[in-house]
């Protein structure tokens, strides 16, 4: 069993290290790049969300954040467009993540359900503040020196960095979910109160938590700015980024490490394929999209991964049971 | 015998409600101790109070002569003040065996749990060695919301345990369970004290008190009434008289109380 | 003066907006994302009334509020009821944003994306009363809003089902044990949740233009209000709705129109990191 999953590791590694000298169609490659970004930032934030039980629904603080600062960290440096802008990503993911602390500080206050609301609250301070202040340019937003590669082959680099801060995002999940960081966490979720009471400094852990998720998503922000070229407020700072992460991992499977790697995959390129291909309709994609999120969510309730492996088990001992029946019948 | 936990003219109020009112109550070094009292009487708001998850309105909680009032409950369990609750809690969707060593470190910053892994071999080893004291070795691998009440019990009582606390405040741990369990939860308990360990115990089910304490303190409205042996808290007037007064105790227990 | 007049008045309509939210939420821990979605469906439904058949806005409310409680009823019946377990509430705003975006991409292909607005003569008339301008259609909302606020408190405060609406507020689980069918109290206050929410659509509808898209703005409100007020608690709705429209307008008027969306937002920031459980919302317990 455990041979297996690390055969899939490595056959999804391999994969995604080819896909883009395969997949020549600078379209795909494109909503490629979407599909690894909105990946990585589901499985961060299932990082912190998923193993606390703290479902927060204004990630796009974070990936908003990282992508202003990449736009005006690069302006005020005066850069010119090219590979060297790379170096910023990390730079903001930082900056994410040190916008995060006083916002962790104010919104992790709350229990639970309130706290799913104080999030979407401080979301929408950040997009009003990016509208409205001058340094981010307003409605018209910012642009980023203009990055000189062809057509053919702009979006390969991008591929190579998202699946990069995949990775990255994927390890350190990983990690934690085995650290003793890890279990601190799921005993917040299980049970805030007690867990404090055994000596665990719950409002470090958790705000630790929030702000390592946030450097991951504030990099995916960056990387998503660069790529574009030009930021808007009402797109970084995106109510349906929060909801289509959250849903993300809820889809694959919350608080578990593949699920959301799964979630993002399927939801992220079916929508940009769902996006490209109804986008006349106007808003048809968005009654598509809906039920089809409720049928997941109201059928696969506790996600794909979960689902698949009920499935699974049940298969099994049906199998088993069948097959000692048999033998018992041949005995007979 | 030194003290080691007291808790001196605790007062708390919630709304209306006058839960403490002066409430004194001493734990010495070693000892098995009794807090008995008819419902409502205050126990459960005076543990809440020494293990820092609520706060008293006047007095204080001293701990090994360090006063530790209103400390966070999380810094009362690092200095070694372990406690279970009257309901249960357990990690329910955790596994029986990560509910363990949840508890394993009480001293250990939270930056150091970043760099380090679940548990040390050594922690494993004390969670495997706690869990076979209290017969659930076999289940540690278990969700721990699949296990019975009882189960429940023993495991929450393993995991404050196991790291080591030096005294244990156990809510009520023969509520609910049935009596072949009560004896081996008061065997437990005693082994432990044995060993050095010292109890602070709330409990209405009186044989087990009278079993087991070396000394006890019956509350009353808020305050501590008597304290004294068993067998002067037994046959103390102004106790039958608590308890009568206070009407909502069984008869059996009251009987329990006279009788022993 | 003026900015406090304005936020008793269009205050009382978000208040019934939000109350609709706080009463979802106390009974049943579930958090409607699509609360700001069906206030817009409200409106459309007062729309078509008034314009395909001539029916007044306030005498078409006897339509859309029963219509507005029956779809209450089946989204709770069909969606919401099969949510269970820990993660409930979490997923509620999943699914509720799902309906809510169904709702939204629906109207979009009925009505198309352009802005509309409520029309009847009391919309654009005003009344001078001690030397200030009243605007006929932001009174009659007001009283409505009142009115409607009332009859839900009498029916809360004096009769058996609220009685059993408030037990369950209180505690979901001793309500169940004293033989109240929480179900049917769950789906009846989603049904009535909805419902003086589509009546707050139409007085929205009057005030403002609106669009499929207006719901997202006003959902953030909407949460807003009932955080600050304090989550299950319908005074605080009250208070908080009539609060927030009285900051954002004299921050408008004293410092900038730019500064007086987010004052709000400010003010709920500062009001959590003093009292996390919003103005009059309980703190559960720790240990409990």
């Amino acid at each position: 069993m455990k041979k297996w999953s690390n055969l899939w590791w490595l056959a999804g590694l391999v994969v995604a290290l080819v896909l883009p000298l395969v997949m020549t169609n600078p379209a795909y490659r494109g909503i490629a790049v979407y599909t690894l970004l909105f990946t990585a930032c589901a499985t961060s934030w299932n990082m912190f969300s998923g193993y606390s039980g703290y479902v927060n629904l204004g990630a796009a603080v974070f990936y908003g954040t990282g992508a202003y600062s990449e736009d005006l960290l690069a302006n005020h440096l005066n850069m010119s467009g090219g590979a060297a802008l790379f170096w910023l990503v990390p730079l903001s993911g930082v900056v994410a993540m040190l916008i995060g602390i006083p916002v962790g500080l104010v919104a992790l206050r709350v229990r639970r359900h309130t706290y799913v609301v104080i999030t979407i609250a401080i979301f929408f301070v950040f997009q009003l503040a990016a509208t409205n202040f001058g340094f981010t340019g307003g409605t018209a937003g910012l642009t980023i020196p203009f990055i000189p590669w062809m057509a053919s082959y702009f979006d390969v680099p991008f591929y190579y960095v998202a699946l990069a801060v995949l990775i990255f995002a994927i390890l350190l999940s990983a990690g934690v979910r085995r650290s003793r960081f890890g279990l601190q966490l799921l005993a917040i979720r299980d049970d805030e109160d007690r867990a404090l009471g055994l000596g665990v400094q719950v409002a470090a852990v958790k705000l630790t938590g929030y702000v390592m998720s946030g450097f991951v998503i504030g990099m995916c922000g960056a990387i998503y700015a660069m790529k574009q070229g030009q930021i808007y407020p009402q797109f970084v700072f995106d109510p349906l980024f929060d909801i289509t992460v959250a849903l993300m991992c809820f889809f694959g499977g919350f608080g578990t490490l593949v699920g959301p790697i799964i979630g993002g995959v399927v939801l992220e390129s079916a929508q940009q394929y769902l996006t490209v291909t109804y986008s006349s309709g106007g808003s048809l994609y968005l009654i598509i999209f809906g039920a089809l999120f409720l049928l997941v969510i109201l059928f696969m309730p506790r996600g794909i991964v979960v689902y698949v492996k009920d499935w699974w088990g049940r298969r099994q001992s049906r199998i088993e049971s069948s097959q000692t029946a048999a033998t018992a019948g041949v005995a007979s | 015998m030194t003290t080691l936990l007291s808790a001196s003219n605790v007062s708390r109020a919630f709304g209306g409600v006058q839960a403490l009112n002066g409430c004194s109550l001493e734990v010495r070094r070693g000892s098995i101790t009794g807090l008995i009292g008819p419902n409502g009487s205050g126990k459960t708001t005076l543990f809440n109070v020494m293990t820092g998850y609520v706060k008293p309105d006047a007095g204080s909680v001293t701990f090994e002569g360090q006063n530790i009032t209103g400390a966070r409950p999380n810094k009362v369990f690092e200095l070694g003040v372990g406690r279970t609750f009257q309901l249960t809690r357990i990690f329910a969707r955790m596994t029986v065996l990560e509910n363990m060593l949840v508890a394993t470190q009480r001293e250990e910053s939270w930056l150091r749990g970043l760099t380090r892994s679940k548990s040390s071999p050594r922690e494993l080893e004390a969670a495997m060695e706690w869990l076979n004291f209290v017969g659930l070795a076999h289940l540690a691998k278990l969700e721990a919301g699949s296990l019975s009440y009882g189960q429940r019990k023993l495991l929450e009582l393993a995991y404050v345990l196991v790291a080591n606390p030096d005294v244990i405040l156990l809510d009520e741990p023969a509520g609910g369970v049935n009596l072949t369990l009560i004896n081996v939860i008061a065997e437990k308990i005693q082994a432990l004290n044995e060993q050095g360990k010292t109890f602070l115990v709330v409990e209405h089910n009186m044989e087990f008190v009278m079993k087991i304490c070396h000394q006890v303190t019956v509350m009353h409205q808020g305050t501590d009434l008597v304290t004294g042996t068993p067998g002067e808290v037994r046959t103390n007037p102004a106790v039958l008289d608590a308890y009568l007064g206070g009407g909502d105790e069984t008869d059996e227990e009251l009987e329990e109380l006279a009788n022993g | 003066m003026h900015a406090l007049i304005d936020g008793v008045l269009t205050g009382s309509v978000y208040a019934l907006m939000a109350t609709g939210l706080t009463l979802i939420f106390g009974v049943m821990e579930i958090i409607n994302v699509a609360q700001g979605i069906l206030v817009i469906l409200g409106a459309y439904f007062s729309y078509t009334l008034s314009t395909h058949f001539g029916i007044d806005l306030f005498l078409g409310l006897l339509i859309t509020i029963p219509a507005m409680f029956v779809v209450g009823v089946v989204i709770e019946r069909v969606f919401v009821a099969r949510l269970k377990g820990p993660e409930k509430t979490a997923m509620s705003i999943l699914v509720t944003y799902a309906i809510a975006l169904v709702i939204e991409g629906s109207l979009n292909q009925i009505y198309s994306v352009n802005y509309q607005q409520l029309s009847a003569w009391y919309v654009n008339k005003s009344f001078e009363l001690f030397g200030v301008y009243f605007p006929y259609i932001y009174v009659y909302g007001f009283l409505l809003a009142v009115g409607l606020l009332s009859a839900l408190y009498v029916m809360l405060y004096r009769t058996r089902f609220g009685a059993s609406i408030r037990a369950s507020l209180a505690d979901q689980a001793a309500a169940a044990l004293v033989g109240i069918d929480v179900k049917r109290v769950s789906t009846i206050c989603f049904g009535l949740g909805v419902a003086i929410t589509g009546a707050g659509g139409m007085i929205y509808g009057a005030t403002n233009t609106f669009n499929a898209s207006s719901g997202a703005d006003l959902i953030s409100r909407l949460l807003t209000i009932i955080v600050l007020g304090g989550m299950g608690s319908l005074g605080g709705a009250l208070v908080a709705g009539i609060l927030m429209v009285t900051v954002e307008d004299i921050v408008g008027v004293v410092w900038s129109p730019i500064w007086s969306t987010m004052s709000f937002f400010i003010v709920l920031v500062v009001v959590l990191s003093l009292r996390p459980q919003g103005l009059f919302g309980k703190l559960s317990s720790r240990v409990a």
